[in-house]
């Protein structure tokens, strides 16, 4: 059998998520130059193997490896790290996939101690020389970026969401189905108790190609209605800064920067946000930045494509009308 | 109640590091620092220790002799005391190799119920080395922790980030925790604190004293080089009557950049 690049797949209710697309690309970018196969691992509960498999042989991949069981319904990381742990003892792919996600970030370096594999974070690139996968990736939240070469004969790496275009169906047959045995797993050890979802109606923060950040400009969290309003006449993400977390105006969980989320979406607001260092290692790699502050000297100005000078309270309704109009043009 | 905190020490987040000659010149820096994760993770600490009215927090690096004055000012916030891993062996290690020192260090440390790492350190950010830590230990972990909300008889209750919102989770300790931010800003040490922190007791092991075998530490993960990031330049400014600047920047990024 070829060698291997294995997508450790993410789905939600069943359906593979963007980042599994983005994976796909990634994974034939690497098959294509080294004659290699893709496989796809899907773990849930209740999956439609079949259109799983017709959906990712479209798209590229060779075969699909299925977890199906009740018990694996829900992420934990001790079932799903003793499957795939199975897997790479019995496949040995030379390369594993997994998103830089919250489940990604999780489970790969359980498994990557436990195969004794190397394990590149949050790439962002691949570069393929002389029989070698080279691996691209931020360091010093993105003041560096790193070539790394890994070991290991089987090798690791998690993959920055919204960095590879999804992979479109073409006309590959359908992927072959194996059944992974899915008895004798282990239990979790940890028991979520409980779960409270701050906003399901709006896309995921770091997958969001559009994301609408308030800072402390904005002035009060019942200010933030504006900021809200224009993300979701986009259909965005809404983030912010350290410092409204601060303040409690904000959740922790929106925001952007060092010790917050990386977003890289293609179009990137920041308004009432200074640029403090920190802020930007969170969003410097976002493909278009637009600055709404009303200190021209304010440091997000040296990396923002579009810049606006002025009161972000005069702006922002402004801005909502605008594109409120454009829509209504193009309807 | 024990808790150890791996703590690494880093350029401060707040200047910018130079990248020069394939490397990031760590002559050039300025101020060095505790992790910013682990800086969370032991105001959150100290926090349980002083609700609970006992309990004791342990600091815990590898890093250079240097280190040891950043060590001190996490002493100097209120740690009890602290042991540094130091060996020229330990210049060159990748994150499993981290893992694998400190597991080392933890198990001659002895008894403890919590290891609270961060998630993701500020300099390699390669986000792995809480999480081996736990496999090599055998211990469930939580990530994204926020903060340890009740400690009950043989298991504690974390708040942590769950995917669009946050999630309290049951574990049963000793159990390994990786911290993102807390709800609390890390404290300033008093002057009272530095004074104190003088007299704490920091350990130093080497790679003989854990006894590990410096052939197993080999990198399975190569640096082979850095360079700086391509140049964000500054775009454009719209100026004029505000009217007009939306209306301009809505054109372009509908017809120029076409995002929206
Ligand atoms: C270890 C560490 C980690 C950190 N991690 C993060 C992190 O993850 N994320 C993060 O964001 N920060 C982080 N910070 C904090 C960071 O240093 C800044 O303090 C923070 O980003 C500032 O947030 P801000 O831009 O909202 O506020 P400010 O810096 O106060 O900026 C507010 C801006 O709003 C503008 N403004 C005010 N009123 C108006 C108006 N009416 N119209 C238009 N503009 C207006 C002002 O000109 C100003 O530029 C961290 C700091 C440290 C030390
Ligand atoms: N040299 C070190 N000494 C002590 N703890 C460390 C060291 N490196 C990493 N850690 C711990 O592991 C966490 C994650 O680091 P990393 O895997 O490098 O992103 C950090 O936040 C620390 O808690």
């Amino acid at each position: 059998m070829a060698e291997t690049v294995l997508v450790v797949a993410e789905l939600a209710d069943g359906k593979p998520k963007k980042i599994t697309y983005e994976m796909l690309t990634a994974a034939r970018e690497v098959a294509d130059e080294f004659e290699y196969d893709v496989a796809v691992l899907a773990i849930g509960s209740r999956l439609d193997a079949d259109a799983l498999a017709e959906t990712f042989g479209a798209r590229g991949a060779d075969v699909l490896f299925v977890a199906d069981d009740d018990a694996l319904a829900e992420y934990a990381v001790e079932p799903y790290a003793a499957l795939l742990t199975q897997l790479i003892e019995d496949e040995e792919p030379a390369l594993v996939l997994f998103g830089f996600t919250p489940t990604g970030r999780d489970l790969a370096p359980r498994v990557a101690a436990r195969v004794k594999a190397g394990l590149a974070t949050d790439i962002t690139g691949v570069r393929l020389e002389d029989d070698e996968i080279l691996f691209i990736r931020p360091m010093y939240s993105g003041q560096a970026i790193a070539t790394v070469k890994i070991a290991s004969d089987v090798k690791m790496a998690t993959v920055r969401p919204n960095t590879w275009p999804v992979a479109q169906p073409g006309d590959g047959d359908a992927a072959d189905i194996e059944e992974l045995d899915v008895d004798d797993l282990p239990e979790p050890r940890t028991d979520v108790l409980e779960v409270e979802v701050s906003q399901s109606e709006r896309p995921e923060l770091t997958e969001a190609s559009i994301v609408v950040s308030g800072g402390r400009g904005v002035g009060s969290a019942e200010n933030f209605k504006i900021i809200e309003e224009l993300a979701d006449l986009l259909g965005a993400a809404v983030g912010t800064t350290r410092a409204v977390v601060d303040a409690g105006w904000r959740p922790y969980e929106e925001q952007v920067g060092q010790t917050g989320k990386t977003v890289s979406p293609q179009l990137y607001f920041a308004i009432g946000i200074s640029g403090a260092i920190q802020h930007i290692s969170g969003m410097r790699t976002s493909k278009y930045i637009v600055a709404i502050n009303k200190d021209p000297e304010a440091p997000i100005f040296k990396i923002a494509d579009y810049g606006i000078v002025g009161d972000l309270h005069k702006i922002v309704p402004l801005l909502i009308e605008e594109i409120k109009n454009l829509k209504e043009a193009e309807v | 109640m024990r808790i150890i905190i791996p703590m690494k020490r880093v350029p401060d987040t707040a200047d910018p590091v130079t990248v020069r000659d394939g490397r990031v010149d760590l002559a050039a820096v300025q101020t060095w620092a505790i992790g910013p994760n682990e800086e969370y993770a032991i105001e959150e600490a100290l926090r349980l220790v002083e609700k609970l009215g006992e309990g004791t927090v342990t600091l815990l690096n590898i890093g250079p002799e240097e280190a040891q004055e950043t060590i001190r000012k996490g002493l100097a916030m209120g740690a009890h005391d602290a042991y540094q891993c130091q060996d020229e062996a330990f210049d060159t290690l990748d994150a499993l190799g981290r893992a694998r020192v400190l597991a080392a260090a933890i198990e001659k440390i002895g008894d403890y119920d919590i290891i609270w790492g961060g998630m993701q350190s500020s300099d390699t950010n390669d986000a792995q080395t809480t999480i081996m830590l736990a496999e090599l230990l055998d211990l469930p972990h939580v990530s994204a922790v926020m903060t340890v909300e009740e400690v009950g008889d043989g298991f504690i209750i974390v708040r942590a980030e769950a995917e669009g919102g946050v999630k309290k989770v049951k574990v049963p300790t000793p159990c390994v925790l990786a911290e993102a931010q807390g709800p609390n800003e890390p404290r300033y040490p008093s002057l009272r604190g530095i004074m104190g922190a003088k007299k704490k007791p920091l350990t130093v092991w080497n790679a003989d004293d854990l006894g590990l075998d410096t052939d197993e530490l080999e990198p399975l993960v190569e640096v082979l080089t850095l360079e700086p990031p391509p140049a964000r330049t500054a775009g454009r400014i719209l100026e004029g009557e505000p009217e007009e600047v939306v209306r301009e920047l809505v054109r372009l990024l509908h017809e120029e950049a076409k995002v929206i």
